[in-house]
């Protein structure tokens, strides 16, 4: 839950199901956590798999100190993460990540994660994941392939001079 | 106790630097090893896939620095597999940059003109080639348009893309399964192994030591052909000459871990590196401003929406490469597709009320992914960075099985440096804001650093040994018969894509690798022709190394 949480304050979706708690539904349609985040973190390859327990209780210890600091009374029920708003989740994932932030590189790179599930659906075939609708890949508009699962373009250009080249150009075409 | 294995040639690497001098050296008659830390990859390796583990995982290292992240290849091949193919030579004012010494940084025995013959040595063996407009993806002609409406000028780059096979299916950074990308596969490498060269993939060169013979001895480890950070064997082998070639990244880590065993290495190991400047702007256009003011449009009759289709950069604007103005003000501006997995997370939302680089506008900027237009700033920094000691193996601490890694390399922009992607975010501004056309954004430096894809001079040439690490042999100093030969040997930003010029100071350092390597009893002599057979860059070059490594 609480990597769902934090995958949608990095891009967020709509609830997938009245009272879903971990997705905010901060925006219209599939965010991050639709595209498969969580998964994506969970991947052997991603290397992060082994830590992410660790990660999630550090994740709600800086929660629940932000929740203090503010003075909010968080819903015992679901992780503190979890329970901050939308704009509280966003504001800690901003410190968090921030330059300055001793733990900057961990967060960061659960944002790349969570990045990387929406715009490239890195645990799944790309091929298969536009067959299958993925929100993230599909709402950026990703062209599918051809028939045999392979891109080609074969209309490409606008087929004509737009520009003057720099007068100073070699007969190569490189700077003189 | 196992036996050492012995060769005449150790090449570490297998990218431009390593490729080339590879070739020359077994071509000549040298027994050349080359020892490439990633995979072996070729045709139908090269999968249109972002899933982790496809090629563009398996061919890449993305390592994260302490103010600065380089993305650069990991295969055999090495860059030039997972790069763009924009093949230009450096403007003639590169090569008499100060930079940040105060005075000519170059060797003075290099300059555009005498380093001329060595492009054209590269240009015939890959091929470069010039590119026509209707070569010219819509990205690029988009941009072209733009400088034209706004009063500059614009050129299609040089590439090394054989269009004919071409289709612009634009995922020529995870490996070109068609063949058009011109990659060192196609040339170097196969004439290398032609003349006997053996080439290991997934060898990872760790440290050098000197053998009593005067030579060098390699440790390597052998790593898995998933997970890179298991260690699946390793052993060591002698050379007589030894080419470092293992990029920018990778070299001065090696050198540096080898400084117990081999002795002091030169000051500049591991300094003045140069991310070449670099810097992204995202610009998110307005397709009906595309319409009206450009007069553009597809057959279909949509102005643009064409971010995924093509093939790289393809048109620049140099108005900028001027050797008049100020150093540090000189840069050019180049169209660019950067595919997503790691290419989105750093765009940033303009006039963002929230967060710029994620949340909820990050995705509405997602939305219009269609018709963004990338711009690359190769600029002139001020060569900052410095790398910290080495990790325990390789360039980094890797936290992926693949890919991603975290370096010791530090970098903090100077005022120079900033000074210049000022200017040119500014100008990226000026051109593609005018009349509405677009909003434009840079790339953050907040997330993970700058960021290059042309890392530079962490162990450059040089005139002057305090600054530089090597001679304008491209000779370590202080230990001779050790070469470099790749990004790192190049002495600062070159304003444009460098691979050109990687290539040609590698040609020109294998006469004198040769010449070294006869002293050591290695019967090789140089004068072979283009890998293809073409003979007049080979004939061009023959008359400037004096004879001497030609016998």
């Amino acid at each position: 839950m609480t990597f769902e949480a934090f995958a949608d304050t990095i891009l967020p979706g709509e609830k997938r199901f009245p009272g879903d708690v971990t997705v905010a539904g901060a925006a219209i349609g599939g965010g991050a956590v639709a595209s498969g985040a969580v998964a994506v973190l969970r991947t052997d390859e991603g290397g992060m798999a082994p830590a992410l327990d660790n990660l999630a209780e550090a994740l709600n210890g800086h929660a629940g100190g932000y929740a203090a600091e503010r003075g909010l009374s968080l819903d015992p029920a679901v992780p503190p993460f979890v329970a901050l708003s939308f704009p509280d989740r966003t504001e800690l994932v901003a410190r968090l990540t921030a330059p300055t932030h001793p733990e900057r590189d961990i967060w960061v790179s659960v944002a790349m994660f969570s990045t990387i599930a929406f715009d490239a659906a890195a645990h799944l075939h790309t091929v298969d994941a536009l067959a299958a609708g993925h929100p993230g890949m599909t709402t950026m508009g990703f062209k599918p392939p051809q028939a045999d699962g392979l891109w080609r373009f074969p209309e490409f250009s606008y087929g004509r001079q737009l520009a003057h080249p720099h007068p100073d150009t070699t007969p190569s075409g490189s700077p003189a | 106790m196992t036996a050492i294995e012995s060769t005449d040639v150790v090449v570490v690497g297998s990218g431009f630097g390593g490729a080339i001098t590879a070739y020359h050296l077994a071509a000549g008659g040298a027994r050349v090893v080359v020892l490439e830390r990633g995979p072996w990859l070729t045709g139908q390796d090269f999968d249109q896939d972002f899933k982790f583990g496809a090629s563009s995982t398996r061919a890449f290292d993305f390592t994260i620095g302490d103010g600065m992240s380089v993305l650069a290849g990991n295969c055999v091949g090495g860059g030039s597999v997972v790069y763009f193919a924009a093949m230009p030579r450096a403007p003639r004012f590169v090569f008499e940059r100060h930079g940040s010494i105060g005075r000519r940084m170059w060797p003075a025995a290099i300059s555009r003109d005498t380093l001329e013959p060595w492009y054209d040595r590269v240009a015939e063996a890959l091929p470069v080639t010039r590119q026509d407009w209707p070569d010219v993806p819509y990205a690029g002609g988009l941009w072209a348009a733009a400088c034209h409406h706004a009063g500059r000028t614009a050129n299609p780059v040089p590439v090394a893309i054989d269009n004919e096979r071409c289709v612009n299916c634009n995922w020529m950074m995870s490996g070109c399964r068609f063949d058009a990308k011109r990659s060192l596969l196609l040339n170097y490498l196969p004439a290398a192994i032609a003349h006997g060269a053996r080439i290991r993939p997934l060898h990872e060169v760790q440290r050098l030591e000197r053998t009593d013979a005067g030579g060098y001895r390699l440790h390597y480890t052998v790593v898995d052909d998933v997970d890179y950070r298991v260690e699946v064997g390793g052993g060591a082998i002698d050379a007589k000459i030894v080419v470092l070639a293992a990029g920018a990244g990778a070299t001065p880590v090696i050198l540096q871990r080898s400084a117990d065993t081999l002795g002091p290495m030169p000051a500049a190991v591991g300094r003045y590196f140069s991310g070449n400047g670099e810097r992204l702007n995202t610009a998110v256009v307005d397709e009906d401003r595309v319409r009206e003011v450009l007069g553009l449009s597809r057959s279909d009759g949509v102005p643009y929406e064409a971010y995924q289709i093509g093939k790289g950069p393809c048109v620049a604007t140099w108005d900028r490469l001027d050797g008049s103005l100020p150093e540090y003000l000189r840069y050019s501006l180049e169209q660019l597709y950067f595919p997503p997995g790691f290419g989105t997370i750093l765009a940033q939302v303009p006039d963002a009320t929230g967060p710029t680089w994620f949340g909820a506008e990050k995705k509405e900027l997602l939305r219009h992914w269609k018709s963004w237009l990338t711009i690359f700033t190769m600029s002139e920094d001020d060569n900052e960075g410095v790398f910290g000691p080495p990790p325990p193996t390789g360039n980094a601490v890797r936290v992926s099985q693949q890919m991603l890694g975290r370096g010791a390399l530090r970098y903090r922009p100077t005022e120079n440096t900033l000074r210049g992607w000022a200017a040119s975010d500014a100008e990226v501004r000026d051109i593609l804001e005018r009349d509405g056309l677009a909003r434009v954004m840079p790339w953050t430096n907040d997330v993970v650093g700058a960021y290059t894809v042309h890392p530079l001079a962490s162990c450059r040439i040089g005139d002057d040994p305090a600054t530089s690490a090597l001679d304008d042999r491209h000779e370590l100093r202080s230990h001779p018969g050790i070469f470099v030969t790749d990004g790192s040997a190049v002495p600062g930003a070159l304003t444009v894509n460098p691979a050109m010029t990687i290539a040609a100071l590698a040609e020109r350092a294998v006469p004198a690798i040769v010449e070294a390597a006869r002293q050591r009893g290695v019967a090789v002599r140089y004068g072979a022709p283009a890998p293809d057979g073409a003979t007049a860059g080979r004939d061009a070059v023959l008359p400037l190394v004096g004879g001497r490594a030609a016998r």
